[in-house]
Protein backbone atom coordinates (compact mmCIF):
# COMPACT_ATOMS: atom_id res chain seq x y z
CA UNK A 1 0.00 0.00 0.00
CA UNK A 2 3.00 2.50 1.13
CA UNK A 3 4.74 1.04 -2.28
CA UNK A 4 2.31 2.78 -4.21
CA UNK A 5 1.99 5.87 -2.60
CA UNK A 6 5.92 5.86 -2.84
CA UNK A 7 5.91 5.43 -6.54
CA UNK A 8 3.33 8.01 -6.50
CA UNK A 9 5.70 10.20 -5.47
CA UNK A 10 9.48 9.24 -6.76
CA UNK A 11 8.64 9.17 -10.16
CA UNK A 12 8.19 12.51 -10.67
CA UNK A 13 11.86 13.10 -9.93
CA UNK A 14 14.14 12.58 -7.06
CA UNK A 15 12.83 13.08 -4.14
CA UNK A 16 16.10 12.56 -1.26
CA UNK A 17 15.11 10.43 1.67
CA UNK A 18 13.84 11.93 4.72
CA UNK A 19 12.73 10.94 8.00
CA UNK A 20 9.61 10.44 6.59
CA UNK A 21 10.68 7.25 5.26
CA UNK A 22 11.51 6.12 8.97
CA UNK A 23 7.84 6.38 10.00
CA UNK A 24 6.65 3.10 9.11
CA UNK A 25 2.81 2.97 8.80
CA UNK A 26 1.29 -0.30 10.60
CA UNK A 27 0.68 -3.80 9.61
CA UNK A 28 -2.51 -3.57 8.87
CA UNK A 29 -5.27 -0.54 8.23
CA UNK A 30 -3.23 2.69 7.96
CA UNK A 31 -5.09 4.59 11.60
CA UNK A 32 -3.77 7.65 12.91
CA UNK A 33 -3.83 9.36 16.18
CA UNK A 34 -3.32 12.70 17.31
CA UNK A 35 -1.16 13.79 20.43
CA UNK A 36 -0.09 17.29 21.49
CA UNK A 37 -0.61 18.58 17.90
CA UNK A 38 1.47 15.65 15.91
CA UNK A 39 -0.18 12.52 14.08
CA UNK A 40 0.80 8.98 14.72
CA UNK A 41 -0.16 5.55 13.40
CA UNK A 42 -2.27 3.74 15.77
CA UNK A 43 -0.95 0.02 15.13
CA UNK A 44 1.47 -2.74 14.98
CA UNK A 45 4.36 -1.18 12.77
CA UNK A 46 7.72 -2.96 11.57
CA UNK A 47 10.27 -1.75 14.30
CA UNK A 48 7.78 -2.88 17.24
CA UNK A 49 8.23 -6.53 15.99
CA UNK A 50 11.45 -6.23 15.65
CA UNK A 51 11.88 -5.22 19.32
CA UNK A 52 9.94 -8.39 20.17
CA UNK A 53 11.62 -10.58 17.71
CA UNK A 54 14.99 -9.37 19.26
CA UNK A 55 14.27 -9.71 23.22
CA UNK A 56 12.85 -13.58 22.02
CA UNK A 57 16.02 -13.82 20.14
CA UNK A 58 18.57 -13.14 22.51
CA UNK A 59 16.53 -14.77 25.33
CA UNK A 60 16.66 -17.96 23.11
CA UNK A 61 19.47 -17.92 21.98
CA UNK A 62 21.77 -17.39 25.36
CA UNK A 63 19.11 -19.67 27.18
CA UNK A 64 19.89 -22.40 25.15
CA UNK A 65 23.39 -21.26 25.39
CA UNK A 66 23.30 -21.71 29.06
CA UNK A 67 21.30 -24.61 29.16
CA UNK A 68 23.51 -27.76 29.36
CA UNK A 69 26.15 -26.32 31.96
CA UNK A 70 29.10 -28.61 30.45
CA UNK A 71 32.26 -28.53 32.04
CA UNK A 72 33.44 -28.57 28.67
CA UNK A 73 31.17 -26.55 26.61
CA UNK A 74 30.14 -27.03 23.29
CA UNK A 75 30.22 -24.93 20.23
CA UNK A 76 26.92 -23.44 21.41
CA UNK A 77 27.60 -22.86 25.17
CA UNK A 78 30.99 -21.88 24.05
CA UNK A 79 29.89 -19.03 21.98
CA UNK A 80 27.35 -18.15 24.67
CA UNK A 81 30.12 -17.86 27.93
CA UNK A 82 32.46 -16.20 25.48
CA UNK A 83 29.68 -13.30 24.51
CA UNK A 84 28.44 -12.82 28.26
CA UNK A 85 31.94 -12.96 29.56
CA UNK A 86 32.47 -10.33 27.00
CA UNK A 87 30.02 -8.01 29.00
CA UNK A 88 30.43 -9.15 32.61
CA UNK A 89 33.98 -9.02 32.53
CA UNK A 90 35.14 -6.10 30.50
CA UNK A 91 32.12 -3.71 30.95
CA UNK A 92 30.77 -4.95 34.58
CA UNK A 93 33.78 -6.01 36.24
CA UNK A 94 36.48 -3.80 34.47
CA UNK A 95 34.07 -0.82 35.46
CA UNK A 96 31.72 -1.17 37.53
CA UNK A 97 34.44 -3.13 40.24
CA UNK A 98 34.78 -6.67 41.41
CA UNK A 99 32.98 -5.20 44.87
CA UNK A 100 29.38 -5.09 43.75
CA UNK A 101 29.51 -5.59 39.97
CA UNK A 102 27.22 -8.91 40.01
CA UNK A 103 24.06 -6.92 40.49
CA UNK A 104 24.42 -5.25 37.20
CA UNK A 105 25.38 -7.93 35.05
CA UNK A 106 21.72 -8.82 34.26
CA UNK A 107 20.91 -5.38 33.04
CA UNK A 108 24.34 -4.52 31.20
CA UNK A 109 24.36 -7.79 29.18
CA UNK A 110 20.79 -7.67 28.48
CA UNK A 111 20.60 -4.18 27.73
CA UNK A 112 24.28 -4.89 25.51
CA UNK A 113 22.74 -8.21 23.02
CA UNK A 114 19.32 -6.72 22.79
CA UNK A 115 20.72 -3.59 21.70
CA UNK A 116 23.34 -5.24 19.15
CA UNK A 117 20.84 -6.87 17.49
CA UNK A 118 18.07 -4.74 16.94
CA UNK A 119 21.10 -2.35 15.35
CA UNK A 120 22.16 -5.46 13.44
CA UNK A 121 18.53 -5.57 11.61
CA UNK A 122 19.32 -2.75 10.08
CA UNK A 123 22.13 -4.90 8.16
CA UNK A 124 19.87 -8.40 8.21
CA UNK A 125 18.63 -9.03 4.90
CA UNK A 126 14.61 -8.94 4.79
CA UNK A 127 14.34 -6.74 7.88
CA UNK A 128 16.67 -4.12 6.77
CA UNK A 129 15.35 -1.54 9.64
CA UNK A 130 16.85 -0.71 12.38
CA UNK A 131 14.74 -0.68 15.66
CA UNK A 132 16.70 2.19 17.36
CA UNK A 133 15.97 4.43 14.18
CA UNK A 134 13.02 5.69 16.31
CA UNK A 135 13.60 8.11 19.00
CA UNK A 136 10.56 6.72 21.35
CA UNK A 137 12.37 3.08 21.31
CA UNK A 138 15.87 4.37 22.44
CA UNK A 139 14.13 7.10 25.13
CA UNK A 140 12.71 4.23 26.74
CA UNK A 141 16.55 2.74 27.43
CA UNK A 142 17.91 5.73 28.39
CA UNK A 143 15.21 6.95 30.59
CA UNK A 144 15.60 3.52 32.42
CA UNK A 145 19.75 3.89 32.55
CA UNK A 146 18.94 7.07 34.05
CA UNK A 147 16.37 5.91 37.10
CA UNK A 148 18.82 3.12 37.36
CA UNK A 149 22.13 4.76 38.30
CA UNK A 150 20.60 7.64 40.11
CA UNK A 151 18.22 5.34 42.23
CA UNK A 152 21.89 3.10 42.98
CA UNK A 153 23.34 6.10 43.59
CA UNK A 154 21.10 7.90 46.11
CA UNK A 155 20.79 4.45 47.45
CA UNK A 156 24.46 4.31 48.71
CA UNK A 157 25.01 7.94 49.15
CA UNK A 158 21.54 9.23 50.40
CA UNK A 159 19.48 12.03 48.41
CA UNK A 160 21.56 14.52 49.30
CA UNK A 161 25.32 12.77 49.38
CA UNK A 162 24.32 11.45 45.91
CA UNK A 163 23.84 15.36 44.86
CA UNK A 164 26.71 16.19 46.48
CA UNK A 165 28.96 13.18 44.69
CA UNK A 166 27.67 14.09 41.51
CA UNK A 167 27.96 17.67 41.93
CA UNK A 168 30.25 19.02 43.80
CA UNK A 169 34.04 18.02 42.57
CA UNK A 170 36.30 16.22 44.83
CA UNK A 171 39.18 18.62 45.91
CA UNK A 172 38.01 21.83 44.34
CA UNK A 173 37.27 24.93 47.01
CA UNK A 174 36.78 28.56 46.45
CA UNK A 175 34.19 30.27 44.63
CA UNK A 176 35.25 28.48 41.34
CA UNK A 177 32.78 26.38 42.90
CA UNK A 178 29.73 28.62 42.21
CA UNK A 179 30.74 27.83 38.60
CA UNK A 180 31.33 24.17 38.47
CA UNK A 181 28.62 22.93 40.70
CA UNK A 182 25.92 23.84 38.41
CA UNK A 183 27.96 22.21 35.32
CA UNK A 184 28.56 18.80 36.58
CA UNK A 185 24.89 18.91 38.08
CA UNK A 186 23.58 19.82 34.25
CA UNK A 187 26.44 17.09 32.78
CA UNK A 188 26.15 14.70 35.64
CA UNK A 189 22.17 14.50 36.05
CA UNK A 190 20.43 16.36 33.33
CA UNK A 191 22.48 15.87 30.04
CA UNK A 192 23.63 12.30 30.16
CA UNK A 193 20.05 10.36 29.30
CA UNK A 194 19.43 13.41 26.05
CA UNK A 195 23.04 12.16 24.69
CA UNK A 196 23.15 8.83 25.29
CA UNK A 197 19.59 8.22 23.44
CA UNK A 198 20.76 11.16 21.12
CA UNK A 199 24.17 9.07 20.02
CA UNK A 200 22.66 5.45 19.45
CA UNK A 201 18.81 6.73 18.03
CA UNK A 202 20.82 9.97 15.32
CA UNK A 203 23.39 7.23 14.44
CA UNK A 204 20.96 4.62 13.35
CA UNK A 205 19.27 7.12 11.95
CA UNK A 206 21.43 8.85 10.17
CA UNK A 207 23.47 6.06 9.03
CA UNK A 208 20.36 3.48 7.30
CA UNK A 209 19.15 7.50 5.79
CA UNK A 210 22.89 7.07 3.78
CA UNK A 211 22.26 3.43 2.81
CA UNK A 212 18.80 4.56 1.62
CA UNK A 213 20.25 7.58 -0.37
CA UNK A 214 22.87 5.31 -2.05
CA UNK A 215 20.42 2.57 -3.16
CA UNK A 216 17.39 4.75 -4.03
CA UNK A 217 20.03 7.39 -5.62
CA UNK A 218 21.69 4.29 -7.48
CA UNK A 219 18.48 3.33 -8.78
CA UNK A 220 17.35 6.66 -10.09
CA UNK A 221 20.72 7.56 -11.96
CA UNK A 222 20.58 4.14 -13.69
CA UNK A 223 16.93 3.84 -14.92
CA UNK A 224 16.39 7.71 -15.09
CA UNK A 225 20.14 9.31 -15.70
CA UNK A 226 21.51 10.16 -18.54
CA UNK A 227 23.65 7.15 -20.67
CA UNK A 228 26.97 9.10 -19.18
CA UNK A 229 25.28 9.00 -15.82
CA UNK A 230 24.35 5.47 -15.31
CA UNK A 231 27.73 4.01 -14.60
CA UNK A 232 27.67 6.88 -11.64
CA UNK A 233 24.47 4.62 -10.51
CA UNK A 234 27.18 1.59 -10.27
CA UNK A 235 29.70 3.47 -8.21
CA UNK A 236 26.66 4.52 -6.03
CA UNK A 237 25.72 0.81 -5.60
CA UNK A 238 29.21 -0.56 -4.99
CA UNK A 239 29.35 2.53 -2.08
CA UNK A 240 26.60 1.29 -0.79
CA UNK A 241 28.47 -2.16 -0.33
CA UNK A 242 31.00 -0.72 1.23
CA UNK A 243 29.24 1.90 3.66
CA UNK A 244 27.25 -1.18 4.54
CA UNK A 245 30.51 -2.85 5.91
CA UNK A 246 30.69 0.27 7.91
CA UNK A 247 27.57 0.52 8.97
CA UNK A 248 28.42 -2.99 11.03
CA UNK A 249 30.88 -1.45 12.67
CA UNK A 250 28.86 1.62 13.71
CA UNK A 251 25.92 -0.67 14.69
CA UNK A 252 28.31 -2.79 17.01
CA UNK A 253 30.16 0.25 18.45
CA UNK A 254 26.71 1.79 19.27
CA UNK A 255 25.76 -1.01 21.30
CA UNK A 256 29.09 -1.36 23.06
CA UNK A 257 29.42 2.90 23.65
CA UNK A 258 25.47 2.80 25.12
CA UNK A 259 26.72 -0.06 27.36
CA UNK A 260 29.60 0.53 28.35
CA UNK A 261 28.59 4.53 29.40
CA UNK A 262 26.18 3.07 31.05
CA UNK A 263 28.13 0.92 32.95
CA UNK A 264 30.43 4.16 34.00
CA UNK A 265 27.48 6.18 34.98
CA UNK A 266 26.82 3.55 37.37
CA UNK A 267 30.39 3.11 38.58
CA UNK A 268 30.07 6.92 39.04
CA UNK A 269 26.82 6.39 40.85
CA UNK A 270 28.56 3.60 43.80
CA UNK A 271 31.87 4.84 43.73
CA UNK A 272 32.96 6.57 46.84
CA UNK A 273 35.72 9.10 45.46
CA UNK A 274 35.00 10.85 41.83
CA UNK B 1 -5.75 9.67 1.13
CA UNK B 2 -2.55 7.38 1.75
CA UNK B 3 -0.06 9.34 -0.54
CA UNK B 4 -1.32 12.33 1.41
CA UNK B 5 -0.88 10.91 4.95
CA UNK B 6 3.19 9.68 3.65
CA UNK B 7 3.63 13.03 2.12
CA UNK B 8 2.28 14.60 5.47
CA UNK B 9 4.44 12.38 7.85
CA UNK B 10 7.05 12.47 5.37
CA UNK B 11 7.34 16.25 6.15
CA UNK B 12 6.26 17.22 9.05
CA UNK B 13 7.50 14.66 11.11
CA UNK B 14 10.09 15.34 13.46
CA UNK B 15 12.08 12.48 14.23
CA UNK B 16 13.29 13.28 17.60
CA UNK B 17 9.48 13.12 19.03
CA UNK B 18 9.33 10.20 19.84
CA UNK B 19 5.91 7.78 19.34
CA UNK B 20 4.66 7.42 22.84
CA UNK B 21 3.45 3.54 22.30
CA UNK B 22 6.86 3.29 21.24
CA UNK B 23 8.45 4.29 24.67
CA UNK B 24 6.72 2.31 26.84
CA UNK B 25 6.79 -0.70 24.47
CA UNK B 26 10.74 -0.83 24.12
CA UNK B 27 10.89 -0.04 28.40
CA UNK B 28 7.93 -3.42 28.61
CA UNK B 29 10.28 -6.03 25.80
CA UNK B 30 13.32 -4.90 27.35
CA UNK B 31 11.90 -5.43 30.97
CA UNK B 32 10.80 -8.62 30.31
CA UNK B 33 13.94 -9.87 28.55
CA UNK B 34 15.97 -8.19 31.77
CA UNK B 35 13.79 -10.62 34.21
CA UNK B 36 14.01 -13.74 31.85
CA UNK B 37 17.42 -13.33 31.42
CA UNK B 38 18.37 -12.71 35.37
CA UNK B 39 16.57 -15.70 36.43
CA UNK B 40 17.19 -18.38 33.58
CA UNK B 41 20.38 -17.19 32.09
CA UNK B 42 22.96 -15.70 34.21
CA UNK B 43 22.49 -17.68 37.46
CA UNK B 44 23.39 -20.62 34.81
CA UNK B 45 26.22 -18.89 33.22
CA UNK B 46 27.78 -18.09 36.52
CA UNK B 47 26.96 -21.24 37.79
CA UNK B 48 29.06 -22.90 34.93
CA UNK B 49 31.80 -20.71 35.60
CA UNK B 50 31.90 -21.40 38.94
CA UNK B 51 32.03 -25.21 39.02
CA UNK B 52 34.48 -25.07 36.77
CA UNK B 53 36.44 -22.85 38.61
CA UNK B 54 35.82 -25.39 41.53
CA UNK B 55 37.04 -28.55 39.24
CA UNK B 56 39.75 -26.88 37.93
CA UNK B 57 40.81 -25.81 41.60
CA UNK B 58 39.42 -29.36 42.92
CA UNK B 59 41.78 -30.87 40.18
CA UNK B 60 44.86 -28.89 40.88
CA UNK B 61 44.83 -29.70 44.50
CA UNK B 62 44.28 -33.72 44.22
CA UNK B 63 47.21 -33.15 41.77
CA UNK B 64 48.81 -31.72 44.82
CA UNK B 65 47.97 -34.13 46.90
CA UNK B 66 49.01 -36.90 45.10
CA UNK B 67 52.05 -35.76 44.34
CA UNK B 68 52.94 -35.21 48.18
CA UNK B 69 51.57 -39.00 48.33
CA UNK B 70 53.95 -39.95 45.34
CA UNK B 71 56.59 -38.03 46.77
CA UNK B 72 56.63 -39.09 50.61
CA UNK B 73 56.05 -42.83 49.32
CA UNK B 74 59.57 -42.43 47.08
CA UNK B 75 61.41 -40.98 50.22
CA UNK B 76 60.32 -44.07 52.00
CA UNK B 77 61.19 -45.87 50.02
CA UNK B 78 64.88 -44.34 49.44
CA UNK B 79 65.02 -44.70 53.14
CA UNK B 80 64.44 -48.36 52.82
CA UNK B 81 66.80 -48.79 50.52
CA UNK B 82 69.58 -47.07 51.74
CA UNK B 83 68.57 -49.05 55.09
CA UNK B 84 68.91 -51.95 53.16
CA UNK B 85 72.58 -51.30 51.53
CA UNK B 86 73.78 -50.27 55.47
CA UNK B 87 71.99 -53.42 56.36
CA UNK B 88 74.24 -55.40 53.71
CA UNK B 89 77.40 -53.72 54.09
CA UNK B 90 77.02 -53.75 58.21
CA UNK B 91 76.48 -58.06 57.60
CA UNK B 92 79.50 -58.15 54.85
CA UNK B 93 81.37 -56.69 57.45
CA UNK B 94 80.41 -58.70 60.45
CA UNK B 95 80.75 -61.64 57.84
CA UNK B 96 84.52 -60.35 56.55
CA UNK B 97 85.32 -60.05 60.42
CA UNK B 98 84.27 -62.94 61.44
CA UNK B 99 85.75 -65.12 58.58
CA UNK B 100 88.87 -63.53 59.55
CA UNK B 101 88.17 -64.45 63.63
CA UNK B 102 88.01 -68.11 62.16
CA UNK B 103 90.86 -68.29 59.36
CA UNK B 104 92.76 -66.92 62.74
CA UNK B 105 91.51 -69.41 65.18
CA UNK B 106 91.87 -72.18 62.64
CA UNK B 107 95.27 -70.80 62.91
CA UNK B 108 96.16 -71.32 65.98
CA UNK B 109 94.68 -74.19 66.50
CA UNK B 110 96.76 -76.06 63.84
CA UNK B 111 99.55 -74.45 65.52
CA UNK B 112 98.91 -75.13 69.19
CA UNK B 113 98.37 -78.85 67.05
CA UNK B 114 101.25 -78.98 65.47
CA UNK B 115 103.08 -77.73 68.89
CA UNK B 116 101.26 -80.67 70.42
CA UNK B 117 102.58 -83.20 67.99
CA UNK B 118 106.13 -81.74 67.61
CA UNK B 119 106.37 -82.08 71.95
CA UNK B 120 104.18 -85.61 71.92
CA UNK B 121 107.15 -86.42 69.63
CA UNK B 122 110.04 -85.12 71.79
CA UNK B 123 108.80 -86.45 74.73
CA UNK B 124 108.26 -90.06 73.49
CA UNK B 125 111.67 -89.85 71.56
CA UNK B 126 113.30 -89.19 75.11
CA UNK B 127 111.13 -91.43 77.14
CA UNK B 128 112.35 -93.91 74.07
CA UNK B 129 115.85 -92.96 74.98
CA UNK B 130 115.66 -93.08 78.48
CA UNK B 131 114.55 -96.49 78.70
CA UNK B 132 117.58 -97.60 76.09
CA UNK B 133 119.80 -96.05 78.58
CA UNK B 134 118.36 -97.47 81.46
CA UNK B 135 118.76 -100.96 79.31
CA UNK B 136 121.63 -100.17 78.20
CA UNK B 137 122.60 -99.63 82.25
CA UNK B 138 121.67 -102.66 83.55
CA UNK B 139 122.51 -104.59 80.90
CA UNK B 140 126.47 -103.21 80.90
CA UNK B 141 126.25 -103.71 84.74
CA UNK B 142 124.61 -107.34 84.13
CA UNK B 143 127.56 -107.92 81.23
CA UNK B 144 130.52 -106.17 83.68
CA UNK B 145 129.20 -108.11 86.53
CA UNK B 146 129.03 -111.12 84.43
CA UNK B 147 132.61 -110.70 83.31
CA UNK B 148 133.51 -109.68 87.06
CA UNK B 149 132.25 -113.19 87.89
CA UNK B 150 133.80 -115.53 85.24
CA UNK B 151 136.93 -113.42 85.77
CA UNK B 152 136.49 -113.68 89.66
CA UNK B 153 135.28 -116.92 88.88
CA UNK B 154 138.16 -118.76 87.20
CA UNK B 155 141.45 -118.42 88.59
CA UNK B 156 143.51 -115.12 87.55
CA UNK B 157 146.83 -117.01 88.17
CA UNK B 158 147.91 -117.11 84.79
CA UNK B 159 148.58 -115.38 81.74
CA UNK B 160 147.22 -117.87 79.11
CA UNK B 161 143.95 -118.83 81.16
CA UNK B 162 143.78 -114.98 81.69
CA UNK B 163 143.66 -114.23 77.94
CA UNK B 164 141.29 -117.26 77.72
CA UNK B 165 138.72 -115.91 79.82
CA UNK B 166 138.72 -112.71 78.38
CA UNK B 167 138.89 -114.07 74.66
CA UNK B 168 135.39 -116.49 75.98
CA UNK B 169 134.03 -113.14 77.27
CA UNK B 170 134.65 -111.49 74.15
CA UNK B 171 133.55 -114.23 71.62
CA UNK B 172 130.09 -114.59 73.93
CA UNK B 173 129.28 -111.57 74.13
CA UNK B 174 129.84 -111.14 70.25
CA UNK B 175 127.63 -114.22 69.86
CA UNK B 176 125.10 -112.70 72.08
CA UNK B 177 125.60 -109.42 70.73
CA UNK B 178 124.71 -111.25 67.49
CA UNK B 179 121.84 -113.12 68.35
CA UNK B 180 120.68 -110.12 70.71
CA UNK B 181 120.69 -106.87 67.60
CA UNK B 182 116.93 -108.20 66.89
CA UNK B 183 115.94 -108.34 70.34
CA UNK B 184 117.38 -105.05 71.06
CA UNK B 185 115.73 -103.39 68.42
Amino acid sequence: MSNVAMTAIRTEGFTPPGPGDFNLPPIGPDRTFELFGQTYYLGVTKPMLQLVLAAVLVFGFFYLASKRRAMVPGKLQYAGEQAYGFVRNSMGRDIIGSHDFMRFVPYLFALFFFILLNNLFASIPFIQFPTFSRAGMVYGLALLSWLIYNYVGIKRHGFGGYFKHQSVPAGVRGPILLLLIPLEFLSNIVVRPVTLALRLFANMLAGHLLLILFALGGEYLLLHGATLVKPVGILAWLLFIAISFLELLVQFLQAYVFVLLNAMYIAGAVSEEH
Amino acid sequence: MKTQNILAAGEELNPLIPHPVEIVLSLVVFGLLYFAVKKWVVPNFEKTFAERTQAIEGGLSAAETKQAEADAKLAQLEKQLADARHEAARIREEAREQGAQIVAEMREQAQTESARIVEHGKSQIEAERQQAVTSLRAEVGALATGLAGRIVGESLDDEARQSRVVDRFLSELEARNGAGTGSVN
